[in-house]
């Protein structure tokens, strides 16, 4: 067992540990988006960020990616942690406005406008997807594509893979985005927008027979009842 | 080629080669790395050949085909020995004259080197100012060896180190000597290298240990590496042989990237060789001992330079950054323990085992000893890679090496450490190099690059320009790398042509500190420092660009406009240079620049001869306007 300080408190915890799953056990709480539980743990939203180390070694690290150390001083909402975050849901905010999630979390941290030229995105490339295609689905269908700011998340050459089996997990895990299905071209869906059981088959008109590619539809079988 | 099976068969095969040796042999030595073929080296080879063989001079005069010198500036540059005389920027026909004046053992006086300062013609290449001032333990193999040829590495000494740590059996011993030394990576952080091998050697040995070269030198503006590899392949292999002896390693992985074939194809060559010896591979010299090293090309990515991205390249994986801890010496390649050590880093460690740690200790600072090779570029007289010790001043290398400013203006900044770096004005010049100072002064060693800036240079776009870099660079991994460094960019975008007001400079230095704290790996933790140091030496040149719209070094186009004045003859010279049609106006009479089509490119300024084209501040409403 390893012995460690979170906020002051002395806690133990097996080697391996996160900092985040060893936080969240003794109640400290600490906003995510990428992480999720099963998954494994990626960092790419900071928004985990603890304090570690003393004086002018103290820097900030990914509470989802870093593991416990002996006699680690972790603080999960120093001033310098709540700012940083601060500022991250800021640019979260000028770049995926209408997310729910982020919305929720902004106001949670008193953020309640952004100072950058508004954007409108949806996807902010957490990698839950592409983790639980692969991961949990054994499918790696999706992946991500480019570097900097050209990044983006979708199939090769932007056809529907063929290892894609169409079961929506996608979509379950994204924390913030819109649904990323583009019914009307399914060549080019990375996810069978028919599994969130929602309208599709309903507006069946407006998109001809192109409207579900799933075999059997998922959402047709449930309503069938 | 002869393999060498016992140690003894190297070593009398090494002096049998260094008895051969003659030094007053006439020489004629062509720089011929990236930057000698690029100004026409391979010209002047092919002019040397051609004239020895016509003459039937080649028992009298040799050639030899070396990677860079250094002095890239004076490109192609031809160096003679025994005398070492030294004639820049050589052309076809002046070649033909320096071969038959070697053949006389003459020199030619009006080819040789002229000394901008002081006016005088300087002959050998040790008493040139750009030379003098430098320590060149790494760099002053280049010129002795065509790295094409294993023989030229060890008759100059090579694999002697090798063999040393071969015939000791201590590879405990060898550990001890590198941490002795203080030898610090060389690749930017600075991290002691022996500390790193012996906790390496510790990590048990499991199914293999890898050592890696990081050779993935993507700094603007930065070449060390490359002339390494390009000129003393060898040296890196050997530095590699003796590491891997050190700590138990079997496999190492020397990682280029692409973008240096010339690098690439010196390292093919120079692996070939040296595994035809018998000095790479299994039972190395009769010993037992074993390692294999290949070559890896990267595909060109900035941040593969970062080792976790390195490792996960070299795994055939998306170079993407992963959180240290485990570091790479636990936990590498393929989940296998690793030790990365840059080009510079292994080059030095032959010259430790050779020399000693205490000799190599005599060069450099208490805490950081050995040299440093920087690439010298911008606007200093003379440009090129320089080898120094640590704990020169920066004035020294800025105005004892490089000669001072090249153009009218003077010297205002140095940035080092590349998009890593920070800008360091002239006036804090008294500083010295190594790790702790540079670091303190908010820039960094980095692999070593050194850009010098006069006043002409417009720190908001310096700032600009690195952000554009490091956005279309940065993984995109983490969040606040990908979207902070983008929208830096926005922001010095908007100060740059003068619609941002004071809050934006707030929100800019509140961000930049954002990104430091909360990246993942080195590239995002550092991206800021650009930013962060000029806003901190040259707060000043903010402010007049967003209360005053005005950019004092006439950088930034949208801020200033070009007109004509009193002064024109009507030579039309400019109206023909502009690309853009943007000039008009009837033979001798003065001309006219229609605003609305320039693109203020300047280059009516740069061909007019009576200075009648001004470059000045737009005016506030014009630019609201436009």
């Amino acid at each position: 067992m390893i012995t460690l300080f979170v906020n002051g408190l002395e806690v133990s915890a097996e080697e391996g540990t996160t900092i985040l799953e060893l936080a969240r056990s003794y109640g400290f709480p600490i906003p995510t988006l990428c992480h999720m539980d099963g998954l494994s743990p990626y960092g790419a939203c900071r928004l985990c960020v603890v304090e570690i180390g003393e004086g002018s070694n103290a820097k900030l690290v990914s509470s989802c990616t870093y593991p416990v150390e002996e006699g680690l001083r972790v603080r999960t909402a120093s001033s310098r942690v709540v700012r940083a975050r601060r500022m991250i849901l800021e640019l979260l905010l000028a770049s995926c406005p209408q997310s729910k999630t982020i919305q929720d979390l902004a106001s949670a941290y008193d953020v309640h406008q952004q100072r950058f030229k508004q954007e409108y995105e949806d996807c902010i490339l957490c990698g839950r997807c592409v983790r639980v295609c692969e991961e949990q689905m054994r499918a790696k269908a999706i992946g991500f594509r480019g570097r900097g700011e050209r990044r983006s998340l979708g199939t090769p050459f932007d056809q529907k893979s063929e290892d894609c089996r169409l079961c929506g997990a996608c979509m379950y895990v994204c924390p913030a985005c819109q649904l990323r299905c583009t019914y009307t071209e399914p060549e080019k869906a990375i996810c069978g927008g028919c599994a969130n059981l929602s309208p599709p088959c309903l507006k069946k008109s407006s998109f001809d027979d192109l409207m579900c590619y799933m075999e059997p539809c998922v959402a047709c079988e449930i309503k069938k009842d | 080629m002869e393999t060498f099976k016992t140690i003894d068969q190297f070593i009398s095969f090494q002096s049998h080669l260094i008895k051969k040796l003659n030094p007053a042999h006439p020489t004629i030595i062509i720089s011929a790395g990236t930057c000698g073929q690029a100004s026409g080296a391979n010209d002047l080879i092919r002019i040397v050949k051609r004239e020895l063989l016509s003459k039937k001079w080649t028992d009298q005069i040799r050639l030899r085909i070396t990677g860079c010198h250094g002095f890239c500036e004076m490109e192609p540059s031809v160096l003679i020995e025994p005398k070492r005389t030294f004639y820049p920027k050589v052309n076809v026909k002046d070649m033909v004259r320096i071969i038959k004046a070697v053949a006389e053992d003459k020199v030619i006086e009006e080819l040789l080197y002229l000394n901008p300062s002081t006016g005088e013609r300087i002959e050998t290449q040790d008493e040139i100012p750009f030379f003098k001032n430098q320590i060149r333990t790494l760099l002053s193999l280049n010129e002795k060896i065509d790295p094409i040829r294993i023989d030229n590495y060890i008759e100059q000494g090579g694999y002697k180190a090798i063999v040393k740590v071969l015939s000791k059996r201590e590879p405990r011993g060898v550990i001890e000597e590198i941490k002795a030394s203080t030898l610090r990576g060389r690749g930017g952080a600075g991290f002691p290298t022996g500390l790193k091998w012996e906790r390496f050697a510790e990590q048990p040995d499991g199914k293999g240990k890898f050592l890696i070269c990081n050779g993935d030198e993507g700094d603007p503006g930065a070449y060390m590496d490359r002339s390494l590899l390009e000129g003393n392949p060898h040296s890196v292999i050997e530095g590699m042989l003796v590491g891997a002896y050190a700590t138990g390693a079997n496999e190492g992985i020397l990682y280029v990237r692409n973008e240096y074939p010339l690098a690439i194809k010196h390292l093919v060559i120079a692996l070939r060789q040296a595994y035809q010896m018998g000095l790479l591979g299994s039972n190395i010299l009769g010993t037992g001992f074993s390692f294999n090293l290949q070559l890896v090309r990267g595909a060109g990515a900035f941040v593969c330079g970062e080792e976790t991205a390195l490792i996960k390249s070299i795994e055939g994986m998306m170079g993407e950054p992963v959180q240290r801890p485990p570091f790479p010496v636990r936990k590498g390649l393929y989940g296998k323990p690793t030790l990365i050590n840059n080009v510079e880093t292994w080059a030095n460690v032959p010259i430790i085992i050779n020399t000693g740690a205490q000799e190599f200790k005599k060069i450099g600072t208490e805490r950081n000893s050995g040299t440093k090779i920087f690439s010298l570029v911008g606007k200093v007289k003379h440009t090129g890679l320089i080898e120094v010790p640590m704990g020169i001043t920066l004035k020294e290398i800025v105005y004892g090496i490089g000669g001072g400013s090249s153009g009218k203006t003077e010297i205002k900044a140095i940035q080092t450490g590349g998009p890593s770096g920070g800008c360091i004005p002239a006036t804090r010049f008294d500083l010295t190099i190594d790790y702790e100072s540079l670091k303190a002064a908010q820039s960094m060693m980095g692999s070593g690059g050194m850009i010098v800036m006069d006043e002409h240079t417009c720190m908001v776009d310096v700032a600009k320009y690195f952000m554009n870099f490091l956005k279309e660079e940065s993984c995109g991994k983490c969040f606040t790398c990908r979207k902070g460094i983008q929208r830096m960019y926005e922001i010095l975008n908007d100060i740059s042509s003068g619609k941002a007001d004071r809050s934006t400079l707030d929100l800019l230095e509140e961000l930049s500190t954002t990104v430091r704290d909360t990246t993942l790996c080195g590239l995002g933790q550092t991206a800021a420092n650009p930013v962060l140091s000029t806003l901190h030496y040259f707060r000043q040149e903010y402010l007049e660009h967003i209360d005053h719209h005005h950019c004092p070094a006439g950088v930034c186009k949208p801020l200033i406009t070009y007109t004509i004045n009193e002064h024109c003859s009507g030579c039309q010279l400019c109206l023909r240079t502009c690309s853009v049609g943007a000039i008009t106006g009837e033979k001798k009479k003065p001309h006219h620049i229609d605003q609305t089509k320039c693109i203020k490119c300047g280059a009516c300024g740069d061909v007019c001869k009576f200075s009648a084209i001004e470059m000045r501040p737009i005016e506030t409403s014009q630019r609201t306007k436009g």
